[in-house]
């Protein structure tokens, strides 16, 4: 072997030489065009990542508009009773238009141009200036559209989310007006204090509190979780509820709903790294964990209690641990993960099955319970559990990372924390309140108890989910 | 002409079917239907809270015979549909003035 070695390293090494020497001839020749090449190559560097960060950011966009539907409509759609199952899906697919009608008008500009401290100006109504060219504030490397299109998807199943509370009593119309002044009222605000330029709470864009929240804890399920508790204490129970039995009439569909919210859910957070980097994989990775410890702990939770593990206790598990990591998700790592979904699962089992039994609220399909508790328990443990390993979003002075969450030794974030979480009940339950009046005394809340119970699929649309005729 | 009604349990309709066939009963009509007798119902919990359904599941048999084959009509449908729990089900019994065929105006026992 070493015999024929030798030999064998001295031609590799020749062979090394000559190509080494061959580069620095042909590098010589080429000096003029060395910095146009550089150039080149960086251009197309930057070009290739940004086809790699607008590929998956377009992904996200479409997998987070598969969560309002069909995900959203089918999962609650099948937790009514057969008589509402169209009206109640059609109130997330008539949202899908809605907002996105809305949103280029005016909500896009609320949320994100550069406004005051409160809500974006009109600096982007009608989608001005939103084009090919990235807003390097928000995502360096993707056009601004893409931004634009996967923050529309957001703003979507924020109020879809809402629908669960009022299920199977509201008339369409009064729907369309509270959600229409509920966009631009309470969400546009809440986006843009959270993640717009120069709002309050934005971590990263010079906010006064910095409240760290990846995907929308505060801005789309406590948003969303509050004003559904208000809709439900404001237009009352269901007729029957609680003396009679409103049961789900397709835990099936619900089902096929979870499966997909928990699958459009990875859009949802890992697409908030708003990049197709290390980020994304971190989140996505929170992301699973968080909503598989979170169908242990709530099915664990209801066999104690129950004697049976229920297949409706595991996907309300699921849905209820991504929740809660939603603002975790890009600031935590897989272990925090599971601990935030484990106590977000048993957290909100409990909110379910006893605090709305022993306050009386009827919050139909549980808005509240999952999204409200489930967002508020999640913004909290974010300030618990972020670290600079995962997401190094505060810098010293000489840019070097610095501490995050409460768990690296920055007890100060866990108050930011609690001023966004405040911030978002209280504009949620007073903005909710102020519209539900303005909408009750102008086309009124509540459909006639005659239409209630001939069902709102025949009273409100005019057709039936279910025409089994031969 | 006589009229047989049997709610029985839906796991004992095949056994029923069969039986009814053997002894010669050509036409039959089956509904799904809910309901309860005796049999108390039973709890289901969605999110943590407790429902009764008190109207469990059953299948009813509608048939009408000719008056001969009423007893062993009876006598199958006991034997085959019976577990001696509460919650086996019911037969009733009644009389039919008349039957039409409606393909061919045939009336009577002929129209069975």
């Amino acid at each position: 072997m070493s015999m024929r070695g030798v030999p064998l390293k001295a031609c590799l090494a020749l062979v090394i030489l000559t190509g080494l020497l061959t580069t620095a001839v042909t590098a010589q020749t080429a000096t003029p065009t060395t910095p146009d090449r550089l150039a080149k190559l960086e251009r197309d560097v930057a070009q290739a990542q940004s086809s790699g960060d607008n590929a998956w950011m377009l992904t996200s966009s479409a997998l987070v508009l598969m969560m309002t539907g069909p995900g959203l409509a089918l999962f609650y759609g099948g937790l009514v009773r057969k008589k509402n199952v169209l009206s109640t899906m059609m109130q997330s697919f008539a949202l899908m238009a809605m907002v996105t009608v809305l949103w280029g008008i005016l909500g896009y500009s609320l949320c994100f141009a550069s406004g005051t401290r409160f809500i974006g100006g009109l600096g982007h109504v009608f989608l001005r200036g939103v084009g090919a060219a990235p807003d390097a504030d928000y995502a360096a490397t993707i056009p601004q559209q893409s931004y634009m299109v996967f923050q529309l998807m957001f703003a979507i199943i924020t109020p879809a989310l809402i629908t669960g509370a009022f299920a199977e009593r509201m008339k369409f119309s009064a729907m369309a007006l509270f959600m229409i002044l509920w966009s631009i009222i309470v969400y546009d605000p809440m986006a843009h204090m959270v993640w717009g330029k120069g709002g309050l709470l934005n971590a990263s864009l010079g906010g006064r509190f910095p409240t760290l929240d990846f995907a929308g804890g505060t801005v789309v399920h406590i948003t969303s979780g509050v004003s559904a508790l208000v809709c439900a204490l404001y237009l009352g129970k269901r007729l029957g509820y609680p003396e009679e039995s409103i049961l789900p009439h397709s835990v099936v569909l619900s089902f096929i709903g979870a499966c997909l919210l928990w699958v459009g859910w990875f859009g949802f957070n890992a697409g908030s790294a708003l990049a197709a980097g290390s980020l994304a994989t971190s989140a996505f990775v929170a992301t699973h964990f968080a909503a598989a410890a979170a169908v242990v702990g709530w099915v664990l939770a209801e066999w104690v209690r129950n004697g049976k593990p229920s297949a409706l206790g595991a996907i309300s598990g699921a849905v209820a641990g991504l929740v809660a990591i939603t603002p975790a998700s890009g600031f935590v790592g897989p272990m925090s993960a599971l601990v935030i979904g484990f106590i977000a699962g048993v957290g909100c089992y409990f909110m379910v099955a006893k605090v709305k039994a022993v306050f009386g609220y009827d919050d139909s399909l549980d808005a509240f319970g999952v999204h409200g508790a489930g967002g508020t328990i999640g913004a909290l443990l974010t300030g618990v559990f972020a670290v600079s390993a995962v997401n190094p979003v505060f810098k010293d002075s000489a840019v070097n990372p610095t501490a995050v969450g409460l768990i690296e030794g920055n007890a100060h974030q866990l108050l930011n924390q609690l001023v966004g979480v405040a911030i978002a009940w209280i504009l949620a339950a007073v903005g909710t309140l102020i519209i539900l009046k303005v909408v009750d005394v102008t086309v009124g809340l509540r459909v006639a108890p005659e239409h209630e119970i001939q069902g709102l699929d025949l009273s409100q649309h005019g057709e039936e989910g279910y025409n089994l005729e031969f | 002409m006589t009229k047989i009604e049997a709610i029985v349990q839906p796991s004992k309709f095949e056994a029923v079917k069969e039986e009814l066939r053997e002894i010669g009963v050509d036409g039959m009509t089956v509904t799904d239907v809910r309901g309860h007798g005796r049999q108390k119902g039973h709890t289901e919990v969605y999110r943590g809270r407790e429902y009764t359904v008190d109207l469990v599941p059953k299948v009813k048999i509608e048939m009408v015979v000719p008056d001969n084959l009423v007893d062993k009509a009876v006598t199958a449908i006991l034997s085959s549909a019976k577990t001696g729990k509460i919650g086996d089900g019911k037969i009733f019994i009644s009389r039919i003035d008349e039957a039409v065929r409606i393909r061919n105006d045939e009336r009577g026992e002929a129209a069975l």
